[in-house]
C-alpha cells in the first residue's frame, strides 16, 4: 500500500511519549552512584588479608559491607538494563523484536537483583 | 535489525574514466559517485582528470568545470557558491561539508565526492532531504507568543539575550550534521537529528518566545531527542562551525532542570 501521509505527518508520528527524561536522569544518577561503590569494592578486595573463601565471607559479614554490596548489585543492574534498553532502541528497528529484547533484559536483571541480594544476605546472616 | 551489508544492487562499481585535455600538466583526479534511480544500474564512481591550471580553488569550482567541460550528466545542487545557502552539501574526502567552501588544496590525493550519507538519492550528488526538511518544520521554527503586543511595536530583547542566539541562528540547513550522525543513520524516521534540534533550541533559547514549555514537551521523547549520544560528528562536520551537540545537551539540561 502506498503511504500517502505527508512527510510532516510521518515525522510527527505518534507525538512525544512524554517520559524520556526520567530514563536519562536515572541512568546518570546510577552512573554517578557507581563511582564510589566500585571504588569501595576495589579497596575492600585489595585490603583483604588473602583471597580465601573465609576472608570474603568475613568481609560481607560486616553489616556496612553487606549493605554496600547490596546497593552495588541493585544500582549496577539497574544501570545495566537502562543502558541495554538504549542500545536496543538504537540498533533494533523492528518494534516487536526490540520490545522482546528489552523485556528479556529487564526480567533477567530483576532476577539477578533478587539473586544478588539473597546471596549477600545469606553470607551476611547465615555465614 | 540495523543492516550493515549493502544490498547487491547498491554495491558501488567502478565507472567511466575521463582524461584531462591534451597538454594539461597540473592534474587532480576527482572520483565522483554516480547513481540514477530511474534505471537498474548499480551506483558507480566515475573518475575525472581536472586541469587545475584552469580551475578555481574550491571543490565546487572543479565540479562545475567537470559539468561544463567534461560530462554534463553529473547532477549536483549548488546556488550561492559562498557557504550561505547550504545547497552544495556533500561528502568530500570522507567528510560532510560544502563543496563551495572546501579548498581542493586541503585534500591529499584523489578527491572523492559522494552525496550526503544515508539519504535517498535523487541522482548522483543530489540527495532527497524531504524527511530532513519535515523534521525542521516539526520543531515549528517561528516565534510563538500569547502576550499581545501592539502591531506597531517590536518585541524587545536585551543585548545579552540576543547573544544567547549566537551559534544557533547561523544554521543554513545544509544537513551536513544530521547526515553525519550514526544515530540519525539508524533512526532518522524517529530521531529529529542535530540540525532540527539545534533549531528547536534556537527558539527554546529565544527570550521573546513564549512557548518554551510546549517546545520542551514536544521533545520529551526517547527517540526525538534522546537518540543523541554525544558522538560529536555533527560539530565536527558543521561547515559553519556550529555545535549542535552542545545545543542538544542544553535541551537535555533544561529537561532535567524543569523536572528536579
Amino acid at each position: 500500500m502506498k503511504d500517502l501521509r505527508s512527510p510532516l505527518a510521518k515525522v510527527k508520528g505518534l507525538g512525544a511519549s512524554g517520559d524520556a527524561t526520567h530514563h536519562f536522569w536515572v541512568q546518570r544518577l546510577t552512573a554517578l552512584a557507581l563511582f564510589p561503590l566500585v571504588i569501595w569494592l576495589s579497596i575492600s578486595i585489595i585490603a583483604l588479608p588473602d583471597m580465601s573463601y573465609e576472608a570474603l565471607v568475613a568481609l560481607f559479614q560486616n553489616p556496612f559491607n553487606a549493605v554496600m554490596m547490596i546497593v552495588l548489585v541493585l544500582v549496577s543492574l539497574h544501570h545495566g538494563h537502562l543502558g541495554m534498553q538504549v542500545i536496543f532502541e538504537d540498533y533494533i528497528s523492528t518494534h516487536g523484536t526490540r520490545l522482546a529484547a528489552i523485556l528479556v533484559t529487564k526480567f533477567l536483571s530483576y532476577f539477578l537483583m533478587a539473586l544478588g541480594v539473597y546471596s549477600v544476605l545469606k553470607i551476611a546472616l547465615a555465614g | 535489525m540495523a543492516e550493515f551489508n549493502l544490498p547487491v544492487n547498491s554495491i558501488v562499481k567502478e565507472g567511466k574514466y575521463f582524461k584531462a585535455p591534451e597538454g594539461a600538466s597540473n592534474i587532480r583526479k576527482f572520483v565522483i559517485y554516480r547513481y540514477d534511480p530511474s534505471n537498474d544500474d548499480n551506483p558507480s564512481t566515475d573518475t575525472y582528470e581536472v586541469d587545475m591550471d584552469t580551475c578555481g580553488p574550491m571543490v565546487l569550482d572543479a565540479l562545475l568545470k567537470i559539468k561544463d567541460e567534461m560530462d554534463s550528466t553529473v547532477a549536483l545542487r549548488r546556488s550561492c557558491r559562498e557557504g550561505i545557502c547550504g545547497s552544495c552539501s556533500m561528502n568530500i574526502d570522507g567528510s560532510n561539508t560544502l563543496a563551495c567552501t572546501k579548498a581542493i588544496d586541503d585534500i591529499d590525493g584523489d578527491v572523492a565526492v559522494y552525496p550526503l550519507p544515508h539519504q535517498p538519492i535523487v541522482k548522483d550528488l543530489v540527495s532527497d532531504l524531504t524527511n530532513f526538511y519535515a523534521q525542521y518544520a516539526s520543531v515549528e521554527p517561528w516565534m510563538k507568543t500569547d502576550a499581545p503586543v501592539s502591531p506597531d511595536k517590536e518585541r524587545l530583547q536585551s543585548k545579552e539575550d540576543r547573544e544567547k542566539l549566537d551559534g544557533l541562528y547561523e544554521c543554513i540547513l545544509c544537513a551536513c550534521c544530521s547526515t553525519s550522525c550514526p544515530s540519525y543513520w539508524w533512526n532518522s524516521d524517529r530521531y529529529l537529528g542535530p540540525a532540527a534540534l539545534l533549531n528547536a533550541y534556537r527558539w527554546i533559547n529565544d527570550s521573546r518566545d513564549e512557548a518554551t514549555g510546549e517546545r520542551l514537551d514536544d521533545l520529551e521523547d526517547p527517540f526525538k531527542l534522546y537518540r543523541c549520544h554525544t558522538i560529536m560528528n555533527c560539530a565536527e562536520a558543521c561547515p559553519k562551525d556550529l555545535n549542535p551537540a552542545k545545543a542538544i545537551a542544553d535541551i537535555k539540561h533544561l529537561m532535567v532542570k524543569r523536572k528536579l
